[in-house]
């Protein structure tokens, strides 16, 4: 099979057939044919987040895609480039500190039911790998959107029992935050761990609303609340 | 005057914890990374983490000791084991009190299972994402406190001067990978919390591309000295075609291990050391090896191990659900490492070290699963407080480095052998040879081998000339801690002529109380 990459230039290189994943195929190329191909891997099972990258124009972790002839091969959008297929992720990850994605002070002795615990079990299973930033439309044009993962961050918190202050974590989210978002499911189309962020900046909207806060975009401030989720999760 | 400075090498579980104590001490913590945190090791650990809590049975922290020393085979710190344990019920209280998502019980307690070695359920988990959900809720309490994190930094060399007659710790040069610059930094106080090197074994491991044991090379070169590195963990089921883990949570359910005529040959819960034999005597005999967590159901597996379904289908293209997984035992943890005493400190002043990369002396010759997360927690403790401790007394030592003699000296390479073939080769010799069952002659000759490979380097080299990302260079110094680690457990797997737990000599199959000690190794050879 043959499959190209862009790097300075797009190269093509061939490959013998096989069931293997795009991870694999780099790695070939790099002991064998190219020792100076770059791109991140680290764990090779999907729970890492290094080798998201994108095949034909849809985000995927290499490590977790078959490769198939013809695939074309590029880094994440949205991401200053390094070299080839590594971007620097800092300005993305920032975004955890700007929206205050953690748990604003220690717990003490707060009991978690098992439905407790499923609020956010799937939104803890993020790896970061930024699939979702170099989707996302509005990110790719407002480079101080708090984006996908940094959002369904805010959201594991908000919905966790533990937390006491939810307050501080819904109004730093009013600007370029959750009412930015064009709810077009593109991050949700492409994260490897099938989180959906769009679900949970719905839900973060409902919770907005209930503070007091309204959709500055007024076409925008009806429905989103109560009823069942995007995603089905439960919202309150 | 002292500045305060803690400087931590390594943004895993231990490497965070580290930082967080330090910083709640009152020291300047700063953490440099080779990748970004979260892409840790830690983020691979599932099964779970281990305390006495008695959520899910009865249990005791006496039992846990008991346990972990069993499983450790005389070659445990009895104190350090009684530490680890009795600290356990805190660690899982603090972790819990940052907001790791656990999973729970009908009680609203924290979930617990049964892993290998265990009297009772005592792994604490977050269904088989355990390592994720911790590290990234420590990854967050960083951000929270506002810590400094350096990342894609690769380490070269630490730094140390003398004074008093003892060695201290100055600082670390470290390569930053993006820009292809060698930064120094200056710290008298210094924690190493680097992980293991199971990728002395390539890709006979379990474990990420980077536990290539950086840490523990670099240290021993700065005069630390190293221990017990012949005892390599091997978990009995990594998916038989990529040597992807399969928890072992999986036979904490109940799940079964079969032969190629689907009998059960093993008491599946035993500890690791004696069920990869098992595994490894059926193979020797021909037979293939499986695991079947058939009988569990589909909605027990989506449940409590919905990674594992999700790596043999990728994997594997099979679904455990209604079939078999094809399994081997591959290299998995690393018990030896770095010497410390008991504040975590290395016999070099003002350095320290946490996690995998260090020897507690808590797991001794097989580790129980279930217990290196919870190293992370109670010894990443120990090491940032003791660190921030001793950064409060010392100043930093201004120590001007321009450039790296690791960086210089590759410029004399020749690059006429593939570095990437002979690492491939080392990694199939050390899984044959040096494996889960060795015997002298093997052990020599593959002794042999490595010495001519470590004189080869020089004819080594990397090909790719950029100075911006090159992971060219990057892997090539990974290979060379490794190999030199290599050599180390070499030269320990020799001088330990005798079988005792995850080390086993088919020429000494018996434990022999003459070795009931650590086989410490510093720069000049084997020590003790």
């Amino acid at each position: 099979m043959k499959i190209s990459i862009q790097r300075e230039e797009v190269i093509s290189y061939e490959l013998a057939d096989a069931d293997i994943t795009l991870l694999s195929a780099l790695n070939e190329i790099k002991h064998n044919q190219d020792n100076t191909l770059t791109y991140a891997s680290g764990c090779r099972s999907g729970v890492c987040g290094s080798c998201s990258m994108r095949v034909n124009g849809k985000e995927v972790l290499a490590c977790s895609y078959k490769v198939q002839d013809g695939d074309f091969i590029e880094p994440l959008k949205n991401v200053p480039l390094i070299r080839d297929l590594v971007v620097d992720m800092d300005k993305a990850y920032s975004f955890n500190a700007i929206a205050k994605a953690w748990q604003k002070s220690d717990s003490n002795g707060v009991m978690l039911s098992p439905e407790n615990e499923k609020m956010n079990e799937l939104q803890s299973d993020c790896i970061l790998c930024g699939s979702c930033y170099s989707a996302c439309p509005v990110y790719s044009v407002n480079s101080e959107f708090i984006g996908p993962f940094s959002l369904t961050r805010v959201w594991k918190y908000v919905s966790d029992k533990r937390e006491s202050d939810e307050a501080e974590k819904i109004e730093i989210i009013q600007n370029n935050g959750i009412w930015d978002c064009t709810l077009c499911n593109e991050c949700t189309l492409v994260c490897p761990q099938d989180i959906s962020s769009k679900a949970d900046i719905e839900k973060l909207r409902s919770k907005s609303a209930m503070a007091g806060y309204t959709d500055p975009n007024f076409a925008n401030s009806f429905g989103g609340f109560g009823g069942p989720s995007f995603d089905g999760s439960p919202v309150f | 005057m002292p500045n305060n400075n803690v400087l931590i090498i390594g943004a895993g579980g231990a490497g965070l914890v580290a930082a967080l104590h330090a910083k709640a001490k009152g020291a300047n913590v700063r953490v440099i990374s080779k990748e970004y945190p979260t892409r840790a090791q830690t983020c691979m650990a599932q099964g779970g983490i281990n305390a006495a809590l008695g959520n899910a049975g009865e249990d005791s922290v006496a039992d846990h000791i008991a346990n972990t020393l069993k499983s450790a085979h005389g070659i445990a710190n009895e104190d350090a084991i009684k530490l680890l344990c009795s600290e356990a019920p805190n660690a899982v209280t603090w972790l819990d009190s940052i907001g790791v998502c656990f999973s729970r019980t009908q009680e609203s307690k924290i979930a617990q299972r049964t892993l290998g070695g265990a009297s009772a359920p005592r792994a604490c988990y977050a269904q088989d994402y355990t390592g994720l959900k911790i590290l990234h809720t420590l990854y967050d309490r960083c951000l929270a406190q506002n810590i400094e994190m350096l990342n894609e930094r690769f380490l070269l060399e630490i730094h140390t001067h003398e004074k008093d007659n003892k060695s201290c710790v100055s600082g670390v040069s470290v390569l930053n990978i993006r820009s292809g610059e060698v930064e120094f930094y200056e710290s008298s106080s210094v924690i190493i919390a680097t992980g293991g090197y199971s990728r002395v074994y390539d890709k006979f491991s379990t474990n990420s591309k980077a536990s290539t044991g950086d840490g523990v090379m670099v240290a021993m070169r700065a005069g630390a000295r190293v221990s017990d590195m012949e005892f390599v963990q091997f978990h009995p089921t990594a998916l038989k075609n990529s040597s992807i883990l399969i928890s072992e949570s999986a036979r904490g359910a109940g799940g079964y291990l079969l032969n190629s005529q689907g009998e059960r040959f093993t008491n599946e819960l035993a500890p690791r050391d004696e069920v990869s034999r098992a595994i490894n005597d059926e193979m020797l005999k021909g037979e293939e090896i499986f695991l079947d967590i058939r009988h569990l159901g589909e909605e027990f597996i989506d449940e409590e191990l919905p990674q594992e379904r999700k790596l043999a289908k990728l994997y594997e293209n099979l679904d455990p659900v209604n079939e078999l997984i094809p399994i081997k035992p591959v290299a998995h943890y690393t018990m030896g490492g770095i010497e410390v005493d008991k504040n975590s400190q290395t016999c070099v002043e003002g350095l320290f070290a946490a996690g995998e990369c260090a020897n507690h002396r808590v797991h001794g010759a097989n580790r129980l699963g279930g217990n290196s997360l919870l190293e992370l927690i109670v010894f990443g403790k120990q090491a940032g407080e003791s660190a921030a401790e001793y950064a409060f007394k010392n100043s930093d030592a201004i120590k001007n480095v321009n450039n790296s003699r690791v960086i210089l000296e590759l410029d004399k390479y020749t690059n006429e052998i593939d570095f990437y073939k002979i690492k491939e080769s080392l990694g199939e010799l050390f899984y044959k040879d040096v494996g889960i069952s060795r015997d002298e002659k093997t052990l020599a000759q593959t002794l042999v081998k490595v010495e001519s490979y470590i004189q080869d380097l020089p004819k080594m080299g990397v090909t790719d000339k950029s100075k911006s990302y090159n992971t060219n260079l990057i892997e090539f110094l990974e290979f060379k801690n490794t190999l030199e680690l290599s050599r180390l457990i070499l030269i320990a797997a020799i001088s330990r002529q005798e079988s005792r737990g995850a080390h086993f000599r088919s020429d000494y199959p018996n434990e022999n109380e003459k070795f009931s000690m650590h086989t410490i190794i510093d720069k000049d050879g084997v020590v003790s």
